[in-house]
């Protein structure tokens, strides 16, 4: 029998109506504020322009990266044994409960000048923190964890036999990763690297600590937006609307995927 | 050429364990209940399980040896299925899964189109080359998977319940069209299939496998002759019976004595008795039947005008009656009646 919906209690109903408050009160504040008449004017200063194209640059590099890195990890997790593969998936999901300024202490703890590898990449001239690759590098921390947990559920739940025959007419490992794996899972995929995109683009406490704030190189937007409060608020405000309107839009389209109402 | 193969799979309780050897250009068919190993012992000669023990050779090359640690990988071996189901690619076109395989032989992409259009023409469906797997009838979806199969020309065929996902009014034609390629198909044939009339009609050798064992070999005119099993002699309808012969008589293995016409070689034996041989009494018979039996009928079957009547003797029986002769007799589950066995109808032999 399917359960019926319950008619809403008075008292839940109030309770529960503080609660989406919390969520659309500062939405709507957010909205109120904003310098709509002059939006376009404070968009389009170069400081502005210069945040969103680096927020741009490093959010998508570091979903590929998570892709390129993540994928196999997935898939190792999904289908392989091998001693310490639950400790494995507990250290993949840790970034994701992990305050990200710790993450960003811990990578400048190995990539920093006197770090782990740090201190061997130096002679070279190789030098990650507070660079743009190092702000990739804190955003592929923080976000590649999502990438691997969605991934890894549906790497899991594949048909397997599929793979079996493709293996049976002739087709290698990594034949049958390309041309069979990756197109049954590619909306999973395309849903988990949005995921990952829309985390990377938000990234803010490891990407300060371990990158710095530098305009052009690793002030993304998050870090003007914070930056940008003390002097110029109307530019923190329209900057926040720009982020909000990608999350509204990352959430539209992966809303069948995300939200499955019962 | 020929495939030969001791295979021993064990998987927590279940063990398979099973020598065969095929030859080239004939079909065997594993016959067995759901549950006897018979998918297990497939994907254990497409090398997608590993053996335990045993060996596998196909024209005289190793596949697999565990004891020489050899195991030739799945994609290496000559070796295609047609899976349960057909497993065909979802996000391909039936174009692209019959090409798939010969672009993994290293065939170029035109050429390897142009060779699996060809097989799609051959069986039929040449105007659906560009439809996907999930716009293709059960049929269509089978003769596709038989030609994903035979276009890597494969020396061994594989072929798991080919028929079992196609709707019955389909399923005639099909085997048809299934035993029209697999006689031009010059490698082994091997088919899995719980099914006695996909067997009969395809396989020239039935191998029965039961719990992981093969209980009975022989072309299906022999098995179904010589039941060896309980589930082969209700696919050939009729009754067995195990024991031990002395003389004129065959002490059974479940209680009970059966008198037959002359004396049988000492020993095991099995007997057959077609239903339609033993006569239901209502009261006991003077004279000649000497294997005379009395016990309450436990189920009646009716189907059309015959019915089938299981009697609680010992041991139990199976009759088959008309119907106007169960009304006749008034027959009806719970009824004590005497059932009569002529010797002569008794069919003996060695177990």
């Amino acid at each position: 029998m399917i359960p019926t919906r319950e008619r809403v209690p008075i008292a839940a109903a109030i309770v529960a109506a503080l609660g989406a408050a919390l969520f659309i009160l500062p939405l709507l504040g957010l909205l109120w504020t904003a310098p709509w008449t002059d939006l376009g004017h404070v968009l389009f200063e170069p400081e502005a322009l210069m945040a969103m194209r680096v927020s741009l640059v490093c959010s998508v590099a570091a979903t590929a990266v998570s892709i390129v890195l993540g994928l196999p990890l997935a898939w190792i997790q999904a289908r392989t044994s091998f001693p310490g593969r639950s400790l494995l998936r507990a250290l993949t999901l840790l970034p994701v409960v992990l305050p990200p300024v710790v993450g960003g202490v811990a990578l400048l703890s190995v990539f920093g000048r006197r770090g782990l590898l740090g201190q061997f990449l130096d002679p070279f001239g190789i030098r990650l923190p507070f660079t743009t690759a190092g702000a990739v590098l804190a955003e592929t921390f923080v976000a590649m964890p999502f990438f691997v947990l969605s991934m890894e559920g549906v790497l899991g739940t594949l048909d397997r036999r599929l793979e079996d025959a493709a293996r049976s007419l002739g087709a290698n490992r990594w034949t049958v990763f390309r041309r069979i794996t990756v197109p049954l899972v590619r909306p999973s995929l395309a849903a988990g690297a949005a995921l990952c995109w829309a985390r990377a683009l938000g990234e803010f406490g490891a990407t300060i600590t371990f990158a710095g704030n530098f305009p052009g190189r690793t002030q993304t937007i998050p870090l003007a937006v914070y930056i940008e409060l003390e002097s110029r608020p109307e530019a923190a405000v329209a900057l926040s609307l720009v982020l909000l309107a990608v999350s509204l839009t990352i959430l539209v389209i992966m809303r069948g995927r995300w939200l499955e109402t019962p | 050429m020929s495939l030969q193969a001791r295979v021993r799979v064990r998987r927590d309780t279940f063990e398979l364990d099973v020598e065969l050897a095929v030859d080239a250009g004939e079909t065997a068919a594993i016959l067995g209940p759901n549950g006897s190993g018979k998918t297990t012992l497939l994907h254990a000669l497409a090398g997608l399980i590993p053996l335990d023990e045993g060996r596998c050779t196909l024209d005289g090359i190793v596949m697999e040896d565990p004891a020489q640690g050899i195991a030739v990988p799945t994609e290496q071996r000559p070796v295609a299925v047609v899976f349960q189901n057909q497993l065909l690619f979802p996000h391909m076109s039936a174009l692209d899964n019959v090409a798939f395989g010969l672009r993994c032989h290293g065939r170029p992409r035109a050429e390897a189109r142009r060779i699996a259009r060809g097989w799609l023409e051959g069986m039929g469906l040449g105007d659906r080359a560009r439809a996907r797997p999930g716009a293709l009838s059960g049929g269509q979806a089978q003769r596709v998977a038989l030609a994903r199969a035979l276009a890597v020309e494969p020396r061994l065929l594989l072929l798991d319940e080919p028929l079992a996902a196609v709707d019955v009014q389909g399923r005639a034609e099909l085997r048809r069209n299934l035993r029209a390629h697999l006689g031009s198909f010059g490698g082994v044939r091997l088919l899995v299939t719980h099914d006695p009339l996909e067997a009969f009609a395809l396989a020239d050798r039935v191998i029965v496998l039961e719990r992981g064992h093969v209980v009975q070999t022989g072309t299906p005119a022999a098995v179904t002759a010589r039941p060896r099993s309980r589930w082969v002699a209700d696919l050939a309808g009729v009754n067995l019976f195990r024991g031990r012969a002395d003389g004129d008589r065959v002490a059974l293995d479940g209680g009970g004595e059966l008198i037959v016409p002359e004396a049988a070689a000492a020993g095991d034996v099995f007997a057959t008795i077609h239903p339609r041989a033993i006569a239901l009494l209502q009261v006991k018979p003077e004279g000649t039947p000497r294997n005379v039996w009395q016990g309450p009928i436990d189920e009646i079957d009716v189907e059309g005008p015959i019915a089938r009547i299981r009697v609680g003797t010992v041991p139990p029986v199976v009759a088959e009656v008309t119907t106007a002769a169960v009304e006749a007799l008034g027959l009806a589950p719970g009824k004590n009646v005497w059932v009569t066995i002529k010797a002569t109808e008794i069919v003996l032999y060695p177990g």
